[in-house]
């Protein structure tokens, strides 16, 4: 068994520090073999230069963070979309 | 203002024959991007791609069968840990690129798994890199990199890829996994270069 | 939750109370703790005066309501984080923390589902925040919690666990991997399906489950639940890595 991977939970520190909400509720689809799920049932390679999140299914790459002294860097590419919850609000009319 | 925690020494110390900001360390600490590949050593194989798309490749015996040296180095992670005076044995990339390329231009190494990290030429060759397949006189272990990783010590540790597949020779340069999202394109640890702009 | 960008706040240790030979609880003050969910965690960051620094996750042990949180470490073989934590720090003793993190692995109080906790090794610290802040909360939802452990007297929270076991909607089973405790009736053995059917809810009580200790426990004991018929969607998972912690 690979034991050298945590679970999503070990990203929401990190992404914590970038977003206001927590991103590992947020949904996302692998946009290698198109499965759903939560930022939080991840593989999260985390003893590493960065942290490589990776699709619990194809172990394909879906997100990379990057923490330097004063900056960060966040490729999301691997994800093809994120679904938010949100509290519920009337959505506003666009036009004239 | 970071407050300093009382009591607290960690594993790290410094020393001064040190790149700056580097801790030294007895043990050594696994860093990986992925899971580890496993693939049987009958199916491994080494492969240099030049830059007009000829493959030369290495099976497993034939690698073992080139003349191999002892390199004992000193390595420094861009995370901070430095480990001196590990002992290697591997062939040189000087007798792998040897008559491939005419030491311009740079190189795209790929490892088992999809890591992938880039380097001048020149920084391959002159016995500064070996494809190394033993640590500490046993085979290479494979959280380390086993059965075989680039190990280029002049730069950080995340240039040494681990579980080594080959090389691309391009005439121009590209970024690498880590070099894509904020590390340095080159990673000098004496002169600090860990991120982009440093 | 938090609108704002997580940042790191300086912390004192209250004080250090000890569970096990190897386990401790830290209470710490936090200026302005904004509360906290059951099961959500800290990173912890201690730095030495030659600017060394190093980073852990804890979960919180505590309920919340309070102006301090507690957290409960266990020592992990050649950890410089949990070696400091459980040996070292003394009350005025300060670190940096940053939290609260995790909005996955947590348990709001107003749920009435029947919860089913399996904790393994130091696994069970934010399983007891979940129990801790139901009987703060006045919750009445039923609990079973299965602790597995490697011998009697590596269990974290006895004293307490005692108290609570059998009363209030809580039930208490242990597994015993190594050693047993005098008089028990059965050999040190792992979790498996017939321990887990006796001691755990059915899945036609469709339980919240929450699992939580080293890897290799956790993958285990989600296998068991999904082998059980207890639905994939109401399991949550958070695994300490290899070592625990």
């Amino acid at each position: 068994m690979d034991e050298t991977w945590l679970d999503g939970n070990e990203l929401a520190g990190a992404m914590r520090e970038l977003f206001a909400v927590d991103v590992t509720m947020a949904r996302g689809q692998c946009a290698s073999c198109g499965r759903t799920g939560m930022l939080a049932e991840t593989r999260v390679y985390a003893m590493a230069p960065g942290l490589v999140v990776r699709c619990i299914d194809c172990e394909e790459v879906l997100l990379r963070f990057v923490r330097g002294p004063d900056r960060a860097w966040l490729d999301m590419r691997g994800v093809g979309y994120l679904e938010f919850g949100l509290p519920a609000e009337p959505v506003p009319t666009v036009g004239p | 203002m970071t407050v300093i925690t009382r009591g607290f020494s960690g594993r790290g110390r410094q020393s001064e024959n040190l790149p700056p900001g580097q801790y030294l360390t007895e043990d050594f600490p696994v860093l990986s991007a992925g899971p580890t590949p496993r693939i049987a050593l009958d199916r491994r194989e080494f492969t240099i791609t030049t830059e007009t798309g000829q493959r030369h490749t290495w099976t497993w015996p034939e690698l073992m069968a080139l003349p191999a040296e002892t390199p004992t180095v000193d390595l420094h992670c861009v995370t901070k840990w430095s480990k001196l005076n590990t002992s290697w044995r591997g062939v040189s990339l000087d007798v792998l690129l040897g008559d491939l390329t005419d030491a311009s231009g740079y190189a795209m190494v790929h490892s088992y798994g999809g890591y992938t990290t880039n380097l001048p030429l020149p920084d391959l060759l002159d016995g500064r890199a070996w494809i190394a397949y033993e640590y500490e006189g046993e085979p290479l272990p494979p959280e380390h990199g086993g059965p075989a990783r680039l190990l280029v010590p002049h730069l950080y540790l995340w240039k040494s890829a681990k579980w080594v597949r080959g090389m691309t020779l391009m005439g121009e340069d590209e970024p690498g996994f880590w070099e894509s999202l904020g590390y340095h394109n080159y990673g000098d640890p004496w002169r600090e270069q860990r991120y982009w702009g440093d | 939750m938090q609108p704002s960008r997580l940042a790191w706040r300086v912390t004192t240790v209250k004080a250090v109370r000890p569970e096990t030979l190897i386990a401790s609880t830290l209470v710490l003050d936090v200026a302005d703790w904004p509360g906290h969910l059951a099961g959500q965690h800290v990173d912890v960051r201690l730095t030495a005066a030659d600017g060394y620094t190093a980073q852990r996750s804890y979960s919180i042990a505590s309920a919340p309501d309070t102006s301090t949180i507690e957290l409960t470490v266990q020592r992990v073989p050649d950890g410089e984080v949990s070696a400091y934590l459980v040996d070292e720090a003394r009350p005025g003793d300060q670190f940096e923390l940053r939290g609260p993190i995790g909005g996955y692995f947590a348990w709001r109080p107003v749920s009435t589902r029947p919860l089913l906790l399996l904790a393994g090794g130091s696994g069970i610290v934010p399983l007891m925040a979940m129990i801790r802040t139901r009987a703060a909360s006045g919750n009445a939802a039923p609990v079973r919690l299965v602790y597995s452990v490697r011998a009697p007297d590596l269990v974290i929270y006895a004293e307490e666990l005692r108290r609570v076991a059998g009363n209030d909607g809580v039930e208490v089973s242990y597994v015993y991997t190594r050693s047993v405790p005098e008089g028990w009736d059965e050999p040190p053995g792992r979790l498996d399906a017939s321990r887990l059917a006796r001691a755990a809810w059915p899945p036609s009580a469709e339980p919240d489950c929450y699992v939580c200790g080293p890897t290799g426990f956790v993958e285990a004991a989600a296998d068991l639940l999904v082998a059980a018929g207890h639905q994939p969607e109401r399991i949550r998972t958070e695994r300490f890595g290899p070592s625990g912690g």
